[in-house]
């Protein structure tokens, strides 16, 4: 089916405009859960052992807003360029689940914390902008699992450790046109989210979910076809996978002359489609009012404002950024500003780059006047290929260090030829592996490169010598040859000689030509130090 | 020897502090009082007599350390230290019981303290049991509890109203000097009137809820039940203030007055000036001509002590009970919903999740909750929410103006009947909750408003209690104290205030009908 689901979507496409809705639930990054003073560190915890009277729904307990978690949606708010009204409110969203201890959800219906934002992010068709409906905040149910009784029968446990922790809900307007800016939109929204510090957002730990409102209508008309929700996609794929499937359904059902029902619908990985969880006739009457045990929260203009202005540079600008300013590739400005940890790496890097220290390690004596500003496009190098390389190799959820002011003495190091490209990156790999500084790595492993004229005079001298074919060759017009001499002299330096160096040494004797020899890109190399 | 359960709390508390008595001698005279007549009367569901006699020990002990350490530490203990109080069965106390008066939460023990009770504690008042009360506090009459009605002190066969009945009557028989219930539209006001004893309903957010068993989260508030004004404010001091864990309690200070009211002449004395409304919407048609008797004659009393007492209008008054209707059950519908046997309290049905919750609230709700979840679904389902939620809500609005309008205009505060009856027989509104939901006419507006509301005794309808409802501005629970300790002060000398209530004999009797035997017998017509 997979596999020919694309082109009939496709085909389904040529007929058909798919409208797109995504609501999006994240858990914010809270020390303590929405309504109680209850840690939400309960991540591996005993069932059951994060929560209190006000998360168990007890009798006579109350609910307390939880300030910090009413900062990030503003955050969100904020980041999302959403509008935030002066009084926003509470409301009970009523339905009876037994992961629901209180009967209700303690929700916004009305009155959201944010409303009216977008978000910009690039597709393979170019970059799109999404409107967002809004940004509210609630309190997360708690978990059921299914097990086997003692008594060999099915069981139903209730774990209320997750049970009211905070839970930012984030509406799209229907804008979204395609399973792949569904996808992407998503992807862009976790990356806005974490590099805010809103959520950890991640999707397979269920600290962040995707749900999408699909519907289709005949190309080129206005009204909205019957729209279709759809659940449990667990990952990126799954949400552009799910999407694309309900696209195709829906197109072969309308084809079909068939009426589509107002359905809610679960995503099977294994499967590849979709299935109906709920249809419409059981819809809930939510019976939403407003909380009454909360009175309505006035944000002060000066705190909104705060919160503007302590927002980092957001995924968006920065891309911008290290493109117009720093010269980077789309590419990399993507995939450098696309990933927390890359971007971390990447500005400290850079930082301390202009810092003597960056020098330091491998060089104690260069003068200040030569610390100049990495280059950017080989520190977008590093991180993108070797760090980001180096994390994805290691096991999933494996934490690697890199010190920025060790990456930033290998890059000028390889940079300015003291070590090769390849000692580097196993200095990188020791460096990430151990914590041991770049210097030692080199010392210890003996990875210094020799720049040295006298060092590599000495060994091209005899490489010379003893290879009086290969000197023939060269002065009878093969300039090849220069590169078998080269080879000789790496061998007889260990490779720890500068190769460009003693080529160049090597023409200048063969030549005659008194040419210097200068290591890498030119900087001075009087300071340069023996292996 | 006087009779110690005839003392105010702020008598005891001398007592106490004197040496004269000891709170284990307070406590086990009152817990006698209490076990033998409980038989008759019903007011309590639980009676702790262990926990009491550990409590009144241990403030004892608080008391001896403080007398040691001199004046001035005996000064620092709050009036209610050592002395007896009740709690309606609907305030959270670690490791006891809070049923709320129904069968859905049998055998539910709290695992905390509401916070009232942890201020009561910290005072080192010494609590006897807990009290009966209608189911959830949804009743006028304490008969819709599912542990069967509670009698008035003043006669057997009549209720004591609720829904804080038990708490009103365990203060009106002398088996504690103050009590603790809520009022969600008259439930500590009218039980006040129909017992003779004091009631007060403090302004909105003054005292915190948590820890108390949710009714209607935008009305209900907890009160003191006392036999007098300076007692009812010594209760309210130690219960008040802002609490963090509720939301809605406000941050205004508590008056260090309220444990040291005026004396009754300078109370006398204060009424003269004083500006009082009488809201003509509250003389109801049908109105008992005793209780309109007693109330006028009241307030010739104040007006003879020099209080100026205009009649006023609070033109809203007749759509209060209609609008009170659908904002009470409408939060009550959504408070309720916990109860559903999955962490507590009985779990009945199959195992099938519907099936368990149809079982489980089908059996463990009373009738009458069961009517005001209707009533609140319905107010708040698709289609109907702007016709009767909302539309409810900008009455209440309304309401409150009123009010608003009378305090721009100077009033310190309103007179008016707390009910328009004395106390009625069992059954007798049983079978028409409108007329039940009627007797709460006068009181729920003032829920409505958010406002302190207060009942004091005003004299005998046919040799039962009638009550005097004063209403205050927000947080003007001060000038109602002033109001009714002046109005104590100048009816002090009068007849009825001598009166005990009249059925204390009988009550004593081990061989008199139980509350519920009283009840089914005159449902079945065998008693006149």
């Amino acid at each position: 089916m997979s596999a020919t689901a694309p082109s009939r979507l496709e085909t389904v496409l040529e007929r058909y405009e798919p409208v797109i809705g995504i609501e999006v639930h994240c858990q914010l990054r809270t020390v303590s859960k929405m309504f109680c003073g209850c840690s939400t560190a309960y991540d591996g915890a005993a069932p059951n052992t994060h929560c209190c009277p006000v998360c168990l729904g007890l009798p006579g307990a109350l609910p307390t807003i939880n300030r910090r978690a009413v900062e990030l949606v503003l955050r969100a708010g904020a980041a999302i360029e959403g509008t935030t009204p002066p009084v926003t409110r509470w409301d009970r969203k009523n339905y009876f689940y037994p992961d629901l201890p209180k009967g209700y959800q303690i929700s916004q219906f009305d009155l959201p914390l944010a409303a009216d934002g977008r978000l910009t992010f690039d597709t393979s068709l170019g970059p799109v902008t999404i409107g967002i409906r809004r940004a509210h905040l609630e309190e997360d149910t708690a978990k059921l699992i299914h097990a086997e009784g003692t008594d060999g029968g099915r069981v139903s446990l209730v774990d209320f450790n997750r049970s009211g922790a905070p839970l930012m809900e984030i509406v799209t307007e229907p804008d979204v046109r395609s399973a792949e800016q569904a996808r992407r939109y998503a992807e862009e929204l976790q990356l806005l989210l974490r590099s805010i510090g809103v959520s950890d957002a991640d999707m397979e730990r269920g600290q962040m979910r995707v749900e999408a409102n699909v519907s289709l209508r005949p190309v080129g008309t206005e009204p909205f076809g019957t729209r279709v929700e759809v659940k449990n996609m667990n990952s990126f794929r799954s949400v552009e996978r799910a999407i694309e499937f309900e696209i195709v359904r829906q197109g072969a059902a309308l084809d079909a002359g068939e009426r589509l029902t107002q359905d809610t619908r679960g995503w099977s990985d294994d499967r590849g489609e979709t299935y109906v969880m709920r249809s419409k006739e059981d819809s809930h009457d939510y019976r939403y009012f407003p909380e009454p045990d909360l009175p309505p929260l006035r944000v002060d203009p000066a705190w909104l404002a705060e919160i503007r202005a302590g927002l980092p540079e957001l995924p968006a600008a920065r891309r911008v950024r290290y493109q117009a300013e720093l010269g980077l590739s789309a590419y990399d400005a993507g995939v450098v500003a696309g990933d927390a940890g890359a971007t971390a790496l990447f500005e400290a890097t850079m930082d301390a780059g202009r810092s003597l220290d960056s020098v330091r390690p491998l060089d104690a004596v260069r003068p200040l006047d030569a610390v100049r500003p990495l280059d950017a496009k080989q520190v977008a190098n590093w991180v993108t290929v070797d760090y980001l390389g180096l994390r994805n190799a290691g096991a999933t959820g494996s934490a690697i260090t890199v010190d920025p002011a060790q990456l930033a003495a290998i890059v000028r190091a390889v940079g300015e030829g003291a070590v090769t490209r390849a000692q580097g990156r196993q200095v990188l790999a020791e460096h990430a592996e151990t914590g041991a500084s770049a210097a030692a790595i080199v010392d210890a492993r003996g990875f210094r490169q020799i720049s040295d004229a006298g060092a590599i005079g000495a060994a091209v001298d005899a490489v010379i010598a003893a290879n009086p074919a290969a000197v023939a060759d060269y002065r009878a017009g093969k300039a090849q040859a220069v590169g078998f001499l080269v080879g000789q002299v790496m061998k007889s330096t260990k490779g720890q000689a500068n190769a460009a160096a003693a080529g160049a040494a090597i023409r200048e004797r063969l030549d005659g030509a008194p040419e210097a020899a200068t290591p890498g890109d030119g900087a001075p190399s009087g300071g340069a130090v023996e292996g | 020897m006087t009779d110690l359960t005839r003392l105010t709390a702020l008598q005891q508390a001398g007592l106490l502090r004197s040496g004269e008595v000891s709170s284990r001698e307070l406590a086990a005279t009152h817990l006698d009082a209490a076990q033998r007549q409980n038989h008759a009367l019903n007011a309590w569901l639980v009676i702790d007599r262990r926990g009491a006699l550990e409590q009144a020990d241990a403030a004892d002990a608080r008391i001896a350390a403080a007398r040691a350490e001199g004046p001035a530490a005996l000064d620092a203990l709050h009036p209610l230290a050592g002395v007896p109080i009740a709690l309606k069965d609907l305030v959270s106390v670690r490791g006891g019981q809070a049923t709320a008066g129904s069968k859905i939460l049998e055998g539910y023990r709290a695992p905390y303290d509401a916070h009232i009770t942890g201020r009561l504690k910290d005072a080192g008042a010494v609590i006897l049991g807990k009290t009966n009360m209608d189911e959830f506090a949804m009743g006028s009459s304490t008969e819709h509890s599912a542990y069967g009605p509670t009698a008035n002190p003043w006669a057997l066969d009549r209720v004591p109203g609720g829904s804080s009945g038990g708490s009103a009557a365990s203060v009106a028989a002398y088996h504690v000097p103050v009590s603790i219930g809520t009022d969600t539209g008259g439930s500590i006001r009218q039980p006040a009137a129909l017992c003779g004893i004091v009631g007060l309903k403090p302004t909105y957010g003054r005292v915190s809820r948590y820890g108390i068993i949710a009714f209607a989260s935008s009305l209900d508030q907890v009160g003191p039940f006392a036999r007098d004004t300076r007692d009812a404010a010594a209760l309210l001091h130690a219960v008040a203030g802002r609490d963090e864990r509720d939301s809605t309690s406000a941050p205004i200070p508590v008056p260090d007055a309220w444990r040291a009211l005026p004396a009754p002449d300078q109370a006398a004395a204060s009424l003269k000036g004083r500006r009082l409304g009488l809201p003509r919407e509250y003389f109801l048609d049908g109105m008992e001509p005793g209780v309109e008797a007693r109330v006028r004659e009241a307030v010739r009393a104040l007006e003879d002590a020099g209080a100026i007492v205009e009649e006023v209008s609070l033109p809203h008054t007749e759509y209060g009970l209609a609008t009170y209707y659908i904002v009470a059950p409408a939060e009550a519908s959504a408070n309720l919903a916990r109860y559903d046997g999955v962490r507590f309290g009985p779990r009945l049905g199959d195992g099938d999740v519907l099936a368990n919750y149809l079982a489980t609230r089908g059996q463990g709700f009373g009738p009458e909750v069961k009517r005001r979840i209707m009533l609140g679904t319905y107010a708040l389902s698709a289609g109907y929410y702007d016709a009767f939620y909302l539309k409810a809500q900008k009455v209440r609005t309304l309401i409150k103006a009123d009010f608003d309008a009378l305090w721009a205009q100077g009033f310190d505060a309103l007179v008016a009947p707390t009910t328009s009856g004395v106390a009625f027989r069992f059954g007798e509104k049983m079978a028409d909750p409108v007329a039940m939901y009627l007797s709460d006419a006068c009181t729920l507006p003032v829920n409505m408003a958010g406002l302190p509301g207060m009942s004091i005794p005003c004299g005998l309808s046919d040799g039962l209690p009638v009550g005097l409802q004063l209403i205050g501005a927000p947080w003007a629970e001060t000038g109602l104290f002033e109001l009714a300790c002046g109005y104590e002060a100048i009816t002090a000398d009068a007849p009825w205030r001598a009166i005990e209530p009249t059925a204390l004999a009988q009550a004593d009797d081990p061989a008199m009908p139980t509350p519920r035997q009283r009840a089914a017998a005159l449902a079945a017509g065998l008693v006149g």
